[in-house]
């Protein structure tokens, strides 16, 4: 049975229902509550919808095409759903679902405040629109509109609370980056259009650009999608701009919407480009590798939880391109199976990063919503006072961190897989370079377990450090759900590799001609990717035992009379018992790798002997070395192109005047 | 080559292989206290002194502090669980380990890394300053040590094409006496990243009371009981793990193939020679080394990082074609 049409039915019936949930949205400047009965139960719908019709799409290994009669009168609107879009698509929804169920407890707090909740639900109904319109699309005029409408609405929810100045700040950034972002990707689409003549995706497949103009259009390609997923050096806007958006959204914006520019990348340069090059493979695997290891080494700094994670998004989107990377290079020195093996790594990282980014940023919320705070250096000792939440954030945490038998240790295995299989290249040069981008790949997984370590560390163990966190209270049953059904999908994620494996080989069998035949050969138990006698890797054995020795020796070792539990006040050597004040901040935490990594980070830090007070700023030295010279630039440019704009009306007849010749001039 | 010939056999393997490094871990400390002490004119414990203290220990009551919370008593036993379960991938005495394809050289890493994760969370727990501070050091080290251990393993993968370690053994034994330039580095990293992932002298002192210089008693230092003798075991069980790993990458020679007992035996004689030497050697460094300032350790990493990158591009360039 051919499930495409059906699967494509079910998009388009999440896009009916996102756009619904958007009309719906404008109800809450009347009726507040319509938010939470109608606007955010219309968006689960959709993510149940959009998750379904992925989940067939991958099953089926089917294309489905359609044209809709919208658009342009020469230029219909082309959709296409392919197991390519199929992985986004279930990325979306599994995310969605758990964010809309969230939502509800979430903005309650918003009912009374004076941001407006109908701004809200409009525009996260059109955000989650144009996401799904880009991951349909199949030509590029609908692709560029979806893709301003997801940058566009975004940009509203992100200046959601509009009234700080920090956040509109944040705001304006993200809209410079995004329009830098479209621009490029818009020209990358014209020269992949110029060969065929067409905008249509399916005429650039079979008119794909010679070797010169394909590389000028991965450039571009790299800019605008690079931008979108917050590459160095243009990821500044991000660590700003997600924090800022209210903490569902922010779990969108870093699971979904990052992704949904992987996504581009990958339809641009495995489907558009013709023939790859591994010359672009090096790029990106360099590119990926110094911004994992920039990024995770400045989550490691942020004190503010939600810059942490978003710091921390930058990190794993490097990752996913340094395994794109990886498939690009093997792909372009004629080794599909491997390419398969490291383009399955990225789909499966990106998946991972999704789950646990939307957990944590959902948790992150729930801290802000049950503690009213959101710094680390004020926060702690959470656990005893959310545990339920507490527990899924160490979850998320220790998935982050790639710890096996979690998912996060999945994809990170499966890209360590790829790199070692560097042996098969031909060329000497990429001989070295891929296993040195493993090392910077290892380097990057032991300072993130130590940003996570100090992120959960901080905010939940301990003792609370001010006394509204002492008062913080366990958030509803509606955002517990959410958190718990992130970390089933991730818990099926982590046990069940094979079975995403072998969902996924239908988009790698599409982009390199090659599955993962192997990767189940010896039963859905063992991940064995290339052959069984080369890696494998069985999580659930690796759960169970571990489980089975906790309880036999939690059994063995209970308490008894002669060897009970007490309680006690802690060590305090003898002198004043310790105060919360006495306890390593998150600052103090990360001062040792902060002292030994200093040429990277832009510190600004003094010690106040008199008042007993200690400031530290940790800033990104790219400001002052890209961003503020460009910005100065820009600005005399501007000042110089204001010497044309006297004021006088005569002086404006005259450019108009003279421009008017230059052109009749060129005409004639 | 079918490995599923006798069941039984090989579920007696994986369960007793990590048991007997389990059993054998707290002579081998003795063992390392033993010939330092020889080594600065002391008599020394007997040899059966840690088991002592371990039955002690598991027989006293336990303190927990009133600011932990549930963390901090569910993490001694799964940081033990975590440690045996690595342990469980190792082979000792036979190759015939079916352990070995349920988590390969780099699980076994993560394995270790999750037992470090939760021994530090324990560590911030009871909300002292110095849990905290043993934390953050831990945490310092282990960001310059774990990817030296993985470039290590990326080394000898690289030439046995597999990361299973059963397979990189016996690509070890089949080479025979092979001198590959790229084993030196990454064995002169593999000795330093040990030193420090066990902490021994001279990244940190184990015999230390001090609480200003302490890493990884620092973040024991709430714990008691039937809690500390489970952390103090992983530890033990730690260093006998990364002794064996050495012993398994480098020096195989002895290991049986399948479960002969006269080959088992001659494997068990081998192994414990080799792990004796081994830790007389840890004892004759740290009688003669002093423990480093905290900020010479990323130093004495990042050497360990260099050696191993050094391994594994000598490996690329000199060895690749072999």
């Amino acid at each position: 049975m051919n499930t495409g049409p059906l699967a494509l039915s079910l998009a388009g019936a999440a896009v009916v229902a996102a756009l619904a949930s958007a009309a719906s949205g404008l109800l809450a400047t009347r009726w507040p509550r319509t938010l939470s009965w109608l606007a955010f139960p219309l968006l689960a719908l959709c993510g149940a919808a959009a998750l379904a019709a992925g989940l067939l799409a991958l099953a089926g290994a089917s294309t489905t095409t359609a044209i809709l009669p919208l658009g342009l009168p020469w230029l219909p609107w082309h959709v296409r759903l392919d197991p390519l879009s199929g992985v986004f698509l279930l990325i979306l929804g599994v995310v969605l679902v758990p964010v809309a169920i969230y939502g509800p407890g979430y903005t309650r707090v918003f009912r009374n405040g004076r941001d407006s909740l109908a701004a809200l639900g409009v525009f996260s109904g059109l955000f989650v629109t144009g996401m799904l319109g880009v991951l349909l699309a199949d030509d590029a005029f609908l692709f560029m509109v979806a893709w301003e409408l997801m940058s566009l609405a975004s940009y509203f929810l992100v200046t959601f609370q509009h009234e700080v100045a920090e956040y509109r700040r944040a705001a304006f950034l993200y809209l410079l980056m995004a329009h830098i972002a479209g621009l490029a990707i818009l020209l990358a689409f014209g020269v992949l259009a110029a060969r065929g003549g067409s905008f249509a995706f399916a005429v650039m497949r079979s008119h794909p650009p010679d070797a010169l103009w394909a590389s000028v259009a991965f450039a571009l390609a790299l800019l605008g999608f690079g931008t979108k997923a917050g590459l160095l050096p243009l990821h500044l806007w991000l660590p700003e701009a997600h924090p800022a958006a209210p903490s569902h959204i922010s779990a969108l914006m870093s699971a979904v919407m990052l992704k949904v520019a992987v996504y581009g990348f990958i339809r641009v340069v495995f489907e558009l480009l013709g023939p790859p090059q591994w010359g672009w493979g090096v790029t990106l695997v360099l590119v990926g590798a110094v911004t994992a290891v920039v990024g995770v080494l400045f989550a490691l700094q942020q004190t503010d939880l939600k810059r942490l994670l978003a710091y921390s998004s930058v990190e794993n989107l490097g990752i996913v391109f340094l395994a794109l990377g990886l498939a690009l290079i093997f792909l372009g020195s004629g080794h599909p199976a491997l390419a398969a093996l490291a383009l399955m790594a990225a789909l499966y990282q990106a998946l991972n990063h999704a789950l646990l980014k939307g957990l944590l940023f959902l948790g992150a919320g729930a801290v802000l919503h049950g503690a009213h705070e959101r710094n680390l250096d004020r926060l702690g000792g959470l656990q005893r006072r959310m545990p339920r939440t507490g527990l899924c954030f160490l979850i998320g945490c220790m998935g982050m961190a790639a710890l096996p038998p979690l998912n996060g240790f999945v994809s990170e295995w499966l890209t360590f897989q790829a790199a070692l299989q560097a042996w098969q290249l031909g060329s000497g040069l990429l001989r070295i370079l891929v296993p040195v981008a493993a090392a910077a790949l290892a380097l990057t997984a032991a300072l993130g377990a130590a940003a996570f370590v100090r992120a959960y560390g901080s905010a939940f163990l301990g003792r609370a450090r001010t006394r509204h966190v002492r008062r913080a209270h366990e958030v509803g049953a509606g955002m517990r759900l959410a958190q718990a059904l992130l970390v089933a999908a991730c818990a099926a994620a982590a046990l069940l590799p094979t079975t995403v494996v072998g969902l996924f080989a239908s988009v790698t069998r599409q982009l390199t001609g090659a599955g993962l035949d192997q990767a189940g050969s010896r039963g859905w138990l063992w991940l064995t990717p290339i052959a069984p006698n080369v890696a494998s890797y069985a999580p659930v054995p690796i759960l169970l035992v571990l489980a089975l020795l906790g309880g036999s020796l939690v059994w063995a070792l209970r308490p008894s009379r002669q060897a009970p539990v007490r309680r006690a006040d802690p060590w305090d050597c003898g002198y004043a018992p310790p105060t919360p004040r006495m306890q390593y901040s998150a600052a103090g935490f990360a001062q040792p790798i902060r002292r030994v990594f200093a040429m990277v980070y832009a510190l600004d830090e003094d010690t106040d002997a008199a008042t007993a007070t200690h400031r530290l700023l940790v800033r990104d030295r790219l400001w002052g070395w890209l961003y503020a010279p460009l910005g100065a630039g820009l600005d005399r440019v501007a000042d110089f192109a204001r010497r044309a704009q006297t004021g006088h009306v005569r002086r404006y007849l005259s450019w108009s005047l003279i421009t008017l010749l230059v052109l009749l001039w060129i005409i004639s | 080559m079918d490995h599923f010939l006798n069941p039984l056999a090989h579920a007696l393997s994986a369960l007793l292989q990590p048991l007997l490094l389990l059993a054998a871990a707290p002579l081998l400390v003795a063992w390392i206290r033993r010939v330092k002490a020889r080594l600065q004119n002391r008599r020394g414990a007997p040899l059966l002194q840690p088991y002592r203290d371990l039955r002690k220990l598991f027989a006293k009551e336990a303190v927990v502090a009133r600011t932990a919370s549930p963390l901090f008593r569910a993490a001694p036993y799964l940081v033990f669980a975590a440690t045996l379960v690595a342990a469980g991938t190792l082979p000792l005495l036979s190759l015939r380990l079916p352990s070995t394809a349920v988590a390969d050289a780099i699980a076994l890493i993560g394995l270790l890394g999750l037992a470090r994760f939760l021994l530090v969370l324990a560590g911030l727990d009871a909300g002292t300053p110095f849990g905290g501070m043993g934390a953050s050091r831990e945490m310092l080290v282990s960001t310059f040590a774990e990817p030296a251990l993985l470039l290590v393993v990326f080394t000898l993968a690289m030439t046995a094409h597999s990361t299973n370690l059963a397979s990189m053994v016996q690509t070890t034994l089949n080479a025979g006496l092979v001198l590959r330039p790229s084993y030196l580095f990454a064995l002169a990293a593999l000795l330093l990243v040990a030193i420090a992932e066990c902490g021994r002298i001279p990244v940190d002192n184990p015999a230390t009371h001090l609480e200003l210089t302490m890493i990884h008693e620092g973040m024991l230092l709430e714990y008691s009981g039937r809690h500390l003798a489970l952390m103090e075991w992983a530890a033990q069980l730690k260093l006998a793990l990364f002794a064996a790993l050495i012993v398994d990458l480098f020096l195989p020679w002895g290991i049986a193939a399948g479960f002969a007992p006269g080959a088992l035996a001659r494997a068990a004689l081998a192994l414990a020679l080799k792990l004796g030497v081994l830790g007389a050697l840890l004892a004759l460094a740290e009688t003669v080394l002093a423990k480093m300032r905290l900020f010479r350790v990323p130093g004495f990493l990042n050497l360990a990082f260099l050696l191993a990158l050094l391994g594994l591009l000598s490996h690329v360039i000199l060895e690749a074609a072999t």
